[in-house]
C-alpha cells in the first residue's frame, strides 16, 4: 500500500504524567446549510488540492475521500478518516463551524482531541473563509459509506488524553498574520506553504517528543517509518533554495523537475496529488517565500570520518562504478541533462549532511511524478541487484566529492542498511 | 574619433555579437532522448531495455505481449491491487497515459526470445505439465492453459498474456500470489480460481512445461475473440 506521506509520523511520544482530562465538549453550533454555489465549491477543490487532503483521506485504489488508509507511525497504525458527506459514516452531518474547529483546533465535533497525524497544527492558520470553502466542496463530493476504522495504537499511545500534552507542548493555535513588511506576494506564499501545504510536517525536525518546534521550522529532518530525508528548507547546504532562480523553483514544485534538481519520494507524491494543480502566481507565491527561507552559503568541505587510504580506493571503485553505469546520463562532468537528467554537480540534495536519499535513488531508483507540465518522465534504473553494498557506497561517496561537490564519504553498512527501507 | 574609427568599431561590436548569438546557438543544452526507451530506462534492470527479459529467473519478459494485459498490470502496481513494492514504488505517481504508453511500447517490441532452458524435473512431471496445460484436468474442473492463452501460448488480443518465454521459477510464483491473493485481477478474477483448483505439485508440473515450451515463429498473439474462452474474465470483455 501506499504509504501516507505527511503528517503521520510526527505522532507524538508524549509519554508524560499529563491525565488531565479535558475533552471539554464544544456548544454545537446551530447552523443552517444553504447549498454551496458552484464557484464556492470549485475554490474549495483548489484549496483542498493545496492540502493536499486526498494523500491521506483516499485509500489506494479507493473510492475519493472515504478514508481508511492505513497510516503506520512508530506507536501502531492509524487509518484516515471518511470525509464524504455521508450521514452517518462521513461528515455529512456537520457544520461549517465544527469542520472550521477541526482545522483550526483540532477538535473533533464531539470536542475530543485528534491525533496530529492531521496537520491541525498547520491548518490552524488556514483562513475561515478558505475552511468554509473547503467544507462547501466537500459536502459536494459523492457520499461514500464506509465506517471509520478504529486505529491500532499500543499502550500508552492509545490514550487520546496524552494529545493534550502533546498540544501543550506543540501546539500554537492561530490563523496566519500577514507580515506587512514583506510583499503580497511573499505572504501568499507563506500562507500556502505554513497553512494548507503543512511542509513543516516534513521538513521540520521532530525532537525527542514527536513534536515539531516552530523555533527550528523548516530545518528538515528524517522522515520517521519512512525512511526518506526531508532537506532542510533553511540552509543552502541542503534543500534551501536562496540561490534558485525563481524560475527554477516554480518548475520544481509545478512539474517535479528543474534545472537544479529532481522530486522523488515523499515529495513526488506531494507533488502528484498537489502542486501540479497550483495556479502560476501561487506557484510563484511559494517560490518567492522558499526563496527567502534560503540562508547561508552552499556546502563548505565536508570533514569526511572514512580514512583517507580507504577513502581514496572508495573514489577509484566509485568514479569505475560512475563511469559504467551513470556517466550516459548524468554525463562525464556530473552535468546531466536538464531537466530530464537531473545534474549531480552542484546539487544540493547529493551533498548535503544526510546521504539517505542519494543512497535510496541509486538502490531504488525512482520516477518523478507525472505531472500536465512532465506527462512522460524519465526514470531512473534501481541498481540494488546490480551493485553490491561496496560499490553503491563507492559511486555515492564518488558523487558527493567529485566536480565540487563537497559532501563527505558514505559506508557501505550505510548502503547495506538502505536496503531494507520501506519503499511505498 | 573619426567617423570611420566609429563605423569601425560599430561593426566590430555587431560582428561580436552576431558571433556570440551564433555561439549560443551552437551549443544548445543536451536533451534526454526523445524516445520511449530513453523514458523506460528505469525497467531495464530486471526486464531488459526493450522488455527483452533478463538472466533473472523471478523478472518476466514484456515484450509482445499484448498491451491491455501490460496496461492492467501497471495500473494494478500502480493503485498496489498487485503489490511487489519495488514496481509499487516506481509507478506509483504516474498518470494512467504514461502507463498506457509504455504498455504500448513493450507490446510492440519484437526482440529474439531466449533459448529455452533444460528443464530439471522428471519426465513423468514434464507430462503430467503438458497434460494440464493442453487438456486441463475436467475432473476437478480445470481448464487447459491453451483454451485462453492460445494454441502457440502467445496470449489472446487485448488482454490475455503469453506465456512463452516465461521461467518456471517466474510463473510457479504467480500462481501462488494469485492463490494467496497478492495478485489480483479485476472481477470475475478467472486466474483466482484456477490458480486455486491447482496443487503445489501441479503447479510445479506446469511451471515446468511452459517453460520448457518451443519458440513459435509468430510470437504476436491472437486476435481479439479468436478463442471461446472457458470460464469469464473481468480482464478480458468478451
Amino acid at each position: 500500500m501506499r504509504r501516507p506521506r505527511s503528517g503521520l509520523d510526527r505522532i507524538f511520544v508524549w509519554i508524560g504524567a499529563a491525565a488531565l482530562i479535558a475533552l471539554s465538549h464544544l456548544p454545537a453550533a446551530a447552523e443552517t446549510q444553504p447549498a454551496p454555489g458552484p464557484a464556492l465549491v470549485k475554490e474549495g477543490e483548489y484549496l483542498s488540492r493545496a492540502g493536499d487532503c486526498i494523500a491521506c483521506h483516499t485509500a489506494p485504489g479507493g473510492a475519493l475521500f472515504a478514508g481508511g488508509r492505513a497510516m503506520p507511525t512508530p506507536f501502531g497504525t492509524l487509518y484516515s478518516t471518511n470525509i464524504t458527506p455521508d450521514p452517518e459514516t462521513g461528515i455529512g452531518k456537520w457544520t461549517a463551524q465544527q469542520f472550521y474547529t477541526l482545522m483550526h483546533n483540532g477538535r473533533s465535533p464531539d470536542g475530543g482531541l485528534i491525533y496530529p497525524a492531521m496537520p491541525f497544527g498547520s491548518y490552524t492558520k488556514v483562513t475561515r473563509k478558505d475552511s468554509d470553502a473547503i467544507f462547501a466542496y466537500l459536502r459536494a463530493v459523492p457520499p461514500v459509506h464506509a465506517a471509520n476504522r478504529p486505529n491500532e495504537l499500543r499502550f500508552p499511545y492509545n490514550n487520546r488524553s496524552l494529545i493534550l500534552g502533546w498540544r501543550t507542548l506543540f501546539f500554537q493555535e492561530g490563523e496566519y498574520q500577514p507580515d506587512k513588511t514583506k510583499s503580497d506576494e511573499w505572504n501568499r506564499g507563506a500562507y500556502l506553504v505554513q497553512g494548507l501545504g503543512h511542509c513543516s510536517m516534513c521538513h521540520t525536525p521532530i525532537n525527542a517528543l514527536g513534536g515539531s518546534s516552530e523555533s527550528r521550522a523548516f530545518e528538515g529532518g528524517l522522515i520517521p517509518m519512512q525512511d526518506w530525508y526531508a532537506p532542510s528548507l533553511t540552509s543552502n547546504k541542503e534543500a534551501g533554495l536562496g540561490e534558485w532562480s525563481i524560475k527554477d523553483i516554480s518548475d520544481l514544485l509545478r512539474t517535479g523537475i528543474s534545472a537544479r534538481g529532481t522530486v522523488y519520494g515523499p515529495m513526488a507524491e506531494v507533488v502528484y496529488n498537489s502542486l501540479q494543480y497550483m495556479t502560476d502566481e501561487d506557484t510563484r507565491a511559494m517560490a518567492v517565500y522558499l526563496k527567502s527561507l534560503g540562508q547561508g552559503r552552499p556546502p563548505e568541505a565536508a570533514v569526511s570520518t572514512i580514512p583517507t587510504a580507504e577513502s581514496s580506493l572508495l573514489m577509484r571503485l566509485g568514479q569505475t562504478v560512475y563511469e559504467a553505469h551513470c556517466a550516459t546520463c548524468h554525463g562525464a562532468q556530473g552535468r546531466g541533462m536538464p531537466p530530464d537528467y537531473p545534474p549531480l554537480a552542484g546539487n544540493q540534495s547529493i551533498q548535503m549532511a544526510s546521504a539517505v536519499n542519494p543512497i535510496r535513488l541509486v538502490l531504488n531508483g525512482g520516477y518523478p511524478p507525472g505531472t500536465e507540465g512532465n506527462p512522460m518522465p524519465y526514470g531512473m534504473p534501481p541498481f540494488a541487484q546490480t551493485l553490491s553494498d561496496d560499490e553503491v557506497a563507492a559511486v555515492v561517496s564518488f558523487i558527493r566529492s567529485s566536480w565540487g561537490n563537497r559532501g563527505d564519504a558514505v559506508s557501505a553498512r550505510q548502503a547495506n542498511e538502505l536496503r531494507s527501507a520501506p519503499l511505498n | 574619433m573619426t567617423r570611420a574609427a566609429r563605423l569601425r568599431l560599430a561593426a566590430t561590436v555587431l560582428v561580436a555579437l552576431f558571433c556570440g548569438l551564433t555561439g549560443a546557438r551552437a551549443q544548445p543544452a543536451e536533451r534526454a532522448p526523445d524516445t520511449m526507451e530513453a523514458r523506460v530506462l528505469a525497467c531495464a534492470p530486471c526486464h531488459g531495455g526493450v522488455g527483452e527479459g533478463t538472466s533473472n529467473d523471478y523478472f518476466p519478459r514484456l515484450a509482445g505481449k499484448p498491451a491491455g494485459y501490460l496496461y492492467n498490470q501497471l495500473l494494478a502496481f500502480h493503485e498496489g491491487r498487485r503489490r511487489y513494492p519495488p514496481m509499487n514504488y516506481l509507478l506509483e505517481f504516474l498518470p494512467d497515459t504514461y502507463l498506457r504508453k509504455m504498455a504500448e511500447f513493450y507490446a510492440a517490441q519484437r526482440p529474439p526470445l531466449p533459448p529455452r532452458p533444460v528443464p530439471i524435473v522428471s519426465k513423468e512431471v514434464l507430462a503430467r505439465g503438458q497434460s494440464i496445460v493442453t487438456h486441463g484436468d475436467s475432473r476437478r474442473g480445470v481448464p487447459a492453459c491453451a483454451g485462453c492463452h492460445g494454441p502457440s501460448f502467445t496470449g489472446m488480443e487485448p488482454a490475455i498474456p503469453g506465456l512463452v518465454g516465461l521461467n518456471a521459477r517466474y510463473i510457479s510464483a504467480q500462481l501462488g500470489a494469485w492463490r494467496y491473493g497478492t495478485r489480483t485481477a479485476a472481477a470475475p478474477d478467472c486466474m483466482q480460481i484456477v490458480a486455486g483448483l491447482l496443487t503445489e505439485a501441479d503447479v510445479t508440473a506446469v511451471a515446468a512445461y511452459l517453460s520448457s515450451l518451443p519458440i513459435p515463429a509468430d510470437p504476436a498473439p491472437v486476435p481479439r475473440g479468436t478463442l471461446a474462452m472457458p470460464l469469464a474474465c473481468g480482464s478480458e470483455p468478451n
